[in-house]
């Protein structure tokens, strides 16, 4: 998937780049393409170049270098009002001036679509997001929620094929965003519209997208669908930006096909998978998820090479239990397991061995 | 909860109606804020309502007549304004009386001058004869009107009478109807003579240039806003000095800067002629006129505009744009349907604050408004400091009061108050 040919893409970034002042590279020569009908996630720390790359797609940026395609045609010189691309501002954008129908109504007027036709579409488009009641009502008298659904409904009233969102979702609290990221997918899914959205919550990627790319220094770091981005990492950055995600420092001892041996900087040897590292000799951080981390005694791999840890904390979490372990010198090192009817549940102070399967445990770039 | 089931008044928890300790817990708070606007209060008070009700006061009040001469109106009462007679002996006795007292407390000329307003003439009718009545004895001199009569012939004519009897009330409508090109006449308000009509030209011409002004306001400074909102912190706050700039100078200085400019032989009309767009024999005449006015107001009340506009515009943030275009809106209907209604505010502060200000604009129209180009205040000022008719002046400063009024109350109409912010 991710080597689609640019001619199948709907949407194509070829090669681009981007600078603000001439000197620094925000956007590092960005190569994506999705296919009609998917939902992408721009994924990324905080200044990565997400909402630059999507302002590029949505023209309100140009690419100091490169090509953006959209089905199969550049638009680099196309102006934003004739791309017909919907979007959700984080802050929703909403005409404060107007009533909800109005705003709704707006996208269809300068598309000079007839007065009937309008109300048709925009009465659709409100009860698509269960608002049909508000549309006699102003931007200021809604919730916070209710304004992020008329964004939603706003960006689609004229049935953009593409639509762009910026973390729309980030001034909501926790319960009503789960309910959002539903709706959004949702209707996404339905509707058929291929999707780009930025955010830079990694729960909110992993549970919404059908591929996420992750962003970091103006580059995509890994470009993959949810799962295999939290279990199969390919480089030490992605492993520690997606989910919780242990390190070891060390130093590949030996390889053997698809295991390596780390010598830990401590002396301790570890089995590991190797995905960043081809040589004996070569630094890297080896990369465990804190589930994947086994210390029950009797479902220890007795063949693979153990660990000696210490607990320095336990920490009830009602359906898991969590344990900080001192492992080779790094004190954060996090264990969970299951609350189980034979979970095992240590004390601080306690030293046991911990092990897991080599290919849980990922030699990543040091 | 027991507050559920008991009916009446909602009780805090010591028992005395919550309503009440509210009132008495919000008390010490009323009080402490009118402690902290106290002395703006009375500032304002003294500063403010009082010279404008002192001057509402003014504008009608006509005590001077009576109190100088009360023998003098009372005779009249008697006497028919429209037989076309002199009045009879009495009032000339009365008059003599009253004028004795006047004059020796210096009021006579005072009451001259008051009634030269009405009728020119009077001023010095009241010194000369002044002179000579101060010599009668009320008692031995006796009877009077011939004597007056001797001293003046105009104390022989009923229209002299006429204008004391007229203007004898003690509130007078007169300078109101003076303020509109009419006048007070025992037959009525009647319109002045033509010769004398000019209040109501004023008043339009006021009103006009003020919509002038405040319209090419709006057309310069609403592009300026709109860069200033848009641009970086730091730049936007460096040329907001350059918008500020003029505060520096005194007005007298910018005003009198336009007079080199505009002047048939300034700056402006010495580049065109050596550019040779304009004749030398056909210079431009851009001062002492309604031009020069518009021109220098415009320039000196732009601050005025742009500030509110700039306050406001830049509370629009760009993604409203950026979504409208976004929906297929071309750079026009963006800005025309979104990000115009949204600056309304900004315009309507700025105009309110443009067009009073410059309804009531004195210097510059003294300056560089020549005869054309001045504005009623300029005859305000004239009223106050040439001709001391104050009363007149009080009417002209009230109908401009409530003319500003008006106009505030059709905006609140039209636009809607709230539609207005400063920031
Ligand atoms: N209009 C702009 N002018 C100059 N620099 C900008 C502008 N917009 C963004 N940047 C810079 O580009 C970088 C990437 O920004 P952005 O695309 O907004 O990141 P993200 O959305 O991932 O947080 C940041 O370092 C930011 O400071
Ligand atoms: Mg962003």
């Amino acid at each position: 998937m991710a080597d689609l040919a640019s001619e199948d893409a709907f949407v194509a970034f070829e090669r681009v780049q981007k600078s603000y002042d001439g000197e620094n590279l925000v956007v590092k020569d960005l190569n994506l393409s999705l296919p009609k009908g998917e939902f992408l996630t721009m994924l990324g720390p905080s200044g990565s170049g997400k909402t630059t790359c999507l302002m590029m797609l949505a023209g309100f940026e140009t690419a100091t270098h490169g090509e953006i395609l959209l089905g199969g045609q550049s638009i680099n010189n196309i102006p934003p009002h004739k791309r017909g691309i919907g979007m959700v501002f984080q802050n929703y954008a909403l005409f404060p001036h107007m009533t909800v129908a109005e705003n709704l109504s707006f996208p269809l007027e300068v598309r000079k679509i007839g007065k009937s036709d309008r109300e048709a579409k925009v009465k659709r488009a409100l009860d698509m997001v269960q608002m049909g009641e508000f549309g006699g009502r102003r931007p200021a008298q809604l919730s916070g929620g209710q304004q992020q659904r008329i964004a939603l409904s706003r960006a689609l009233v004229f049935e953009p094929e593409l639509v762009l969102m910026d973390e729309p979702l980030g001034a909501l609290d926790k319960q009503l965003r789960e309910h959002m990221q539903f709706e959004i997918t949702r209707l996404a899914h339905e509707l058929g519209i291929t999707t780009v959205y930025v955010t830079h919550d990694q729960t909110e990627a992993l549970t919404m997208s059908d591929r996420v790319a992750v962003f970091d220094d103006g580059r995509i770091q890994q470009l993959a669908p949810p799962d295999q981005l939290y279990e199969e990492p390919e480089n030490s950055f992605v492993a520690q930006f997606i989910g919780e995600n242990n390190t070891l420092e060390g130093t590949v001892t030996s390889m053997a096909g698809n295991t390596c041996v780390v010598t830990l900087d401590d002396g301790e040897e570890i089995d590991a998978m190797p995905v960043n590292v081809s040589q004996v000799g070569e630094r890297t951080k080896v990369s465990i998820r804190p589930e994947r981390v086994e210390f029950n005694k009797d479902r220890l791999n007795a063949d693979a090479h153990l660990v000696k840890a210490t607990v320095k904390e336990f920490i009830y979490m009602g359906d898991v239990f969590r344990f900080r372990l001192s492992v080779a010198g790094n004190d954060d090192f996090i264990v969970k397991t299951r609350n189980a009817p034979d979970a095992v549940k240590l004390k601080p102070g306690e030293t046991i061995d911990i092990g897991w399967l080599p290919q849980d445990c990922r030699a990543l770039d040091a | 909860m027991s507050d559920e089931t008991q009916s009446g008044p909602v009780l805090a928890a010591d028992g005395t109606p919550l309503k009440q300790s509210l009132a008495r817990s919000l008390r010490n708070q009323k009080m402490r804020a009118l402690a902290l606007i106290g002395p703006l209060l009375i500032f304002v008070l003294i500063s403010f309502v009082i010279p404008i009700g002192s001057m509402l006061f003014r504008s009608v009040e006509n005590g001077m007549v009576e109190q100088t001469i009360p023998l003098t109106v009372e005779a009249l009462k008697d006497w028919d304004i429209d037989s076309g007679e002199s009045p009879n002996e009495a009032v000339y006795q009365a008059f003599v009386e009253d004028m004795i007292v006047a004059i020796e407390a210096k009021k006579h000329t005072r009451l001259g001058t008051r009634l030269n307003y009405e009728q020119t003439g009077m001023s010095s009718l009241f010194r000369k004869s002044g002179r000579k009545i101060k010599r009668l004895d009320p008692q031995a001199d006796a009877p009077f009107k011939d004597k007056l009569i001797d001293i003046d012939k105009k104390w022989g004519d009923a229209q002299t009478w006429a204008v004391i009897k007229t203007h004898s009330v003690k509130i007078t409508n007169g300078y109101f109807l003076n303020a509109i090109d009419m006048q007070r006449t025992p037959e009525g308000a009647q319109a002045q003579p033509e010769d004398k009509r000019i209040l109501i030209t004023l008043f339009k011409r006021t009103l006009f240039m003020s919509l002038v002004i405040t319209f090419s306001c709006i057309m310069l400074a609403y592009p300026v806003a709109w860069i200033l909102a848009n641009l970086p912190m730091r730049t936007a706050n460096m040329l907001m000095i350059l918008v500020l700039l003029p505060f520096w100078t005194s007005l007298l200085v910018r005003t009198s800067a336009w007079k080199v400019m505009l002047q048939q032989q300034g700056v402006i009309n010495e580049v065109l002629v050596w550019l040779g767009i304009v004749a030398d024999d056909a210079r431009l005449v851009m001062i002492n006129n309604q031009l020069g006015t518009i021109i220098a107001m415009t320039h000196i009340l732009l601050p005025f505009m742009i500030l509110p506009m700039y306050s406001v515009m830049q509370t629009i943030q760009p993604t409203y744009l950026r979504a409208a275009k976004s929906m297929g809106a071309t750079n026009w209907t963006a800005f025309w349907r979104v990000y115009f209604p949204l600056s309304v505010p900004g315009i309507g502060a700025g105009s309110i604050l443009v067009f009073i200000l410059s309804i009531g604009y004195y210097i510059t129209p003294e300056i560089v408004g020549g005869t054309k180009g001045v504005f009623i205040s300029n005859r305000i000022a004239y009223h106050i400091s040439s001709s001391l008719n104050w009363g007149l002046a009080a009417a002209l400063g009230t109908i401009l009061l409530a003319v500003v009024l008006i106009l505030y109350w059709a905006y609140d109409k039209i636009v809607g108050i709230d539609n207005v912010k400063l920031g």
